[in-house]
């Protein structure tokens, strides 16, 4: 099954039967699958006439108490922001894909992970997280769609799945187990009509009375709290005797796991760590691992951004390198294993 | 087992198509399978190549930069990815659109006329067939039964009936791919 | 005694924080006195836009969403297309609706969603201080045009209802104006009308009620009443602007 593919069928397989989006490269293969698709379980496709429309129709959707979804990529995704921070801001569970392409500005529909900040660090406005995973397999996009549904809803705030356009591509075997009954969790809070609940429901962001909005800003915050200590997911390859541990995640994670397989080879103790949730991010691995290791070496497919978490994490027990490629470029395993041997070198008489 | 397969070549030329089949068939038969297309904006006509790696052990990274495998399917793509081979790797060259020669000679080469063979049976839209039939004769990767029966995931329904010249293909591609590897021996 | 008149079911029991002599509360009402009407309360849902509105999520007694500026549209759609037997309104004033919101309206008309607008225009925005709206009239004095409105700075005002009813999908389209009882009456009908649109699934309903804001007019209420008959309905003409017997 092709990565796209996954995507919508991850979705239906959650019981996802709504999703609005507009077509961008190179995210549009995700509406052609779900176009078809939904009809055929009963679900709605629409397109939009824009990313801003499609975000504010998933809104909506979600406020009917819909598991809904949509899917873009970066132009796309800039464009949703002020919604994000709605979302964030009204409590409504949704899924976001954000296939990732090169950039900035139009840029190019090369792989990218250069949306790492946007996603993990709030693109829009005001005080708030999102939950970002970020799959590495095909196998992984399928089971990922749910599990994304699945916070989301137990939380109440959106989930972002982020690809780049080699896993929206990419084909590879997938095991769909549809013997799972899917339960969705009741939603007592959705504006449906107030003769179908008790009382009656408002979603909102907006409270005038500032004591109001600290209260509510404390209660996202006990939240984000709760998911940063239950929902972190992280994996790691080789790490327990490595020297020096990569970091990498999505598509990159993969190629550095032939790193890993290839300096083994040659004699270097090298490891793996994989962060799978973007947000909350897994700082106390990094900060376990800081003590173990000689350096951190961060590929990713940017200037340095998941980078800037691996600092936070290693607390200046051990340096933490980068490297990276940029505009749709992706590295290869022998450059970084050539950047390997020189940080490992560097590293074990640094600091 | 484990062969990382480039297949390079310009959209229409039947790479991704080639590409597919292989992963198809690995699928079926229960192997690790990946397979990474990747094409210029182009909607026609520009480069189309995918990386195909077929193993039984788990696939670290599905992005093939040195691949045990390279086909190459015009001037462009030979000479972009001819260095990328690992030495003892397989290149195998389209020689109706290639006509520079393999400068490598740390690797074995297999030159077929795969165009010219294709028109022969009737249809120059399976030149990718031919070449696909060399591929399984010399790597053994997947069965050619697997690949048969790929088909029918891969063509569009209007086509189905292109099915049996396809396997004509793979015949005639597997026979050539016999005859050429026997000079293998000559490699340095 | 006789109970002559009451607090419609579907308003809720809440001061109302408008201004003196501003027509929103008029609004609200008459809107209020429609869904109960048609009893239609327990399933309605509304959007409530930004703006002076942006309250009225507050102010009635039925579900109710706060949008972001302009999508109040966009929202609604997303209710109904998961839940169709829903009665969905918004509520949007001049900016939100005609200004950064325009884009949302009219694909919502041209898809023919099954909702109703409630659009009030009073020339000007209210809520971020006096400035000019999209609707604000030639000449017309506001914080950021305040040499008057001009056509070669700011183009010409945007007639809603003109550009939105020759489109297919739209159901009713009708202008009212809420300065005088006599006016206010013809209002109701129209907003029962256009509800009654969306509840037969004929299409996309509208209505835009002319309305008063004389806090940043500069005007006392009666002053702005008289303004709204000597400058702004002849700008905007009231009537029928679409009918199922098609455009008038």
């Amino acid at each position: 099954m092709k990565g796209n593919d996954a995507i919508g069928e991850g979705a239906i397989l959650a019981g996802c039967r709504h999703f609005f989006g507009y077509p961008i490269t190179p995210q549009s293969e995700v509406t052609h699958y779900l176009a078809k698709r939904l009809p055929e379980v009963g679900g709605l496709f629409m397109q939009a006439e824009s990313e801003l429309a499609s975000i504010n129709l998933v809104f909506g959707a979600a406020c009917a108490g819909a598991r809904v979804m949509t899917a873009s990529s970066g132009p796309g995704i800039s464009l949703m922001q002020e919604e994000l921070s709605f979302l964030a801001g009204s409590e409504l569970p949704c899924v976001l894909v954000n296939i990732m392409r090169g950039g900035p500005g139009l840029g190019n529909i090369g792989p990218s992970q250069a949306d790492y900040f946007q996603a993990t660090k709030g693109g829009g406005h005001g005080d708030y997280h999102i939950i970002v995973l970020a799959p590495n397999s095909v196998q992984e996009i399928l089971d990922i769609m749910k599990k994304a549904f699945d916070l989301s809803d137990m939380y109440r705030m959106p989930a972002m799945v982020l690809a780049d356009g080699i896993m929206g591509q990419m084909m590879e075997p997938v095991v769909i187990d549809e013997e799972k009954s899917i339960e969705i969790p009741p939603r007592p809070w959705a504006t449906i009509g107030r003769d179908y609940h008790e009382d009656r429901n408002e979603i909102n962001s907006l409270f005038v009375i500032l004591e109001e909005m600290e209260e509510v800003n404390l209660r996202l915050l006990h939240k984000y709290e709760e998911i940063r200590a239950k929902e972190t997911l992280c994996e790691d390859y080789m790490l327990d005797d490595a020297e020096v541990a990569l970091v990498a995640f999505g598509t990159v994670s993969r190629i550095c796991r032939a790193v890993v397989d290839k300096a083994r080879e040659q004699g270097i103790r090298a490891g793996l760590i994989r962060p799978i949730t973007l947000w909350p991010f897994p700082y106390d691995v990094i900060s376990r691992t800081a003590k173990s290791v000689q350096c951190f070496l961060v590929v990713e497919m940017n200037m340095g951004q998941m980078f800037e978490d691996i600092e936070i994490g290693a607390k200046g027990r051990a340096p933490v390198y980068h490297y990276g490629r940029l505009g749709g470029m992706v590295p290869l395993a022998k450059d970084i294993l050539e950047e390997l041997k020189r940080v490992s070198e560097r590293g074990g008489t640094g600091r | 087992m484990h062969e990382e397969i480039y297949i390079a070549g310009i959209g229409g030329q039947g790479a991704l198509s080639m590409g597919q089949l292989l992963a198809l068939a690995a699928t079926s038969e229960n192997k690790k399978v990946s397979y990474v297309p990747s094409y210029g904006p182009e909607k026609r006509g520009g480069f189309a190549n995918c990386g195909v790696t077929i193993s039984d052990r788990t696939i670290s990274s599905p992005i093939i930069s040195e691949p045990s495998v390279l086909v190459v399917m015009n001037n462009l793509s030979l000479k972009n990815h001819e260095d990328s081979v690992i030495p003892g790797g397989i290149i195998i060259v389209n020689s109706s659109m290639v006509d520079l020669g393999v400068k490598r000679s740390d690797v074995h080469v297999i030159s077929i006329q795969a165009s010219e063979e294709a028109e022969h049976l009737g249809d120059v839209r399976v030149t990718n067939s031919v070449i696909l039939g060399a591929l399984l004769e010399l790597t053994g990767v997947v069965s050619v039964s697997a690949v048969e029966k790929s088909f029918e995931q891969i063509l569009p329904k209007r086509n189905l009936d292109m099915i049996p010249i396809n396997y004509k293909a793979l015949e005639k591609g597997a026979e050539l791919a016999r005859v050429l590897k026997k000079e293998w021996s000559n490699l340095s | 005694m006789r109970k002559i008149t009451a607090r419609p079911y579907s308003l809720r029991d809440v001061p109302f924080h408008y201004c003196p002599g501003c027509m929103h509360g008029i609004a609200h009402r008459l809107v209020a006195e429609v869904i109960d009407e048609l009893g239609v309360s327990g399933r309605t849902i509304g959007i409530s836009s930004v703006g002076c509105s942006v309250f009225a999520k507050h102010y009635f007694n039925v579900d109710m969403i706060q949008a972001a500026h302009g999508r109040a549209p966009s929202i609604a759609t997303g209710v109904k297309r998961v839940l169709p037997d829903r009665v969905l309104f918004t509520y949007q004033g001049d900016g939100d609706l005609a200004a950064i919101g325009i884009g949302d309206f009219i694909h919502t008309a041209y898809r023919g969603e099954k909702i109703t607008t409630i659009f009030v225009n009073n020339a000007v925005y209210g809520m971020t201080g006096g400035q000019m709206a999209p609707t604000t009239l030639i000449g017309q004095v506001t914080k950021t045009t305040p040499f008057g409105r001009s056509v070669e700075i700011n183009g010409n005002p945007i007639r809603v209802c003109e550009l939105i009813a020759p489109v297919e999908g739209v159901a009713y389209v009708e202008r009212v104006s809420l300065h005088n009882p006599k006016e206010i009456i013809k209002a109701k009908k129209a907003i029962k009308k256009a509800f009654e649109m969306q509840l037969n699934g004929i299409g996309f309903s509208l209505v835009e009620a002319l309305s008063a804001c004389p806090t940043n007019l500069g005007l006392s209420p009666l002053e702005a009443v008289k303004w709204m008959e000597e400058k702004m309905i002849p700008f905007y003409p009231l009537g029928v602007y679409k009918s199922p017997a098609g455009v008038v």
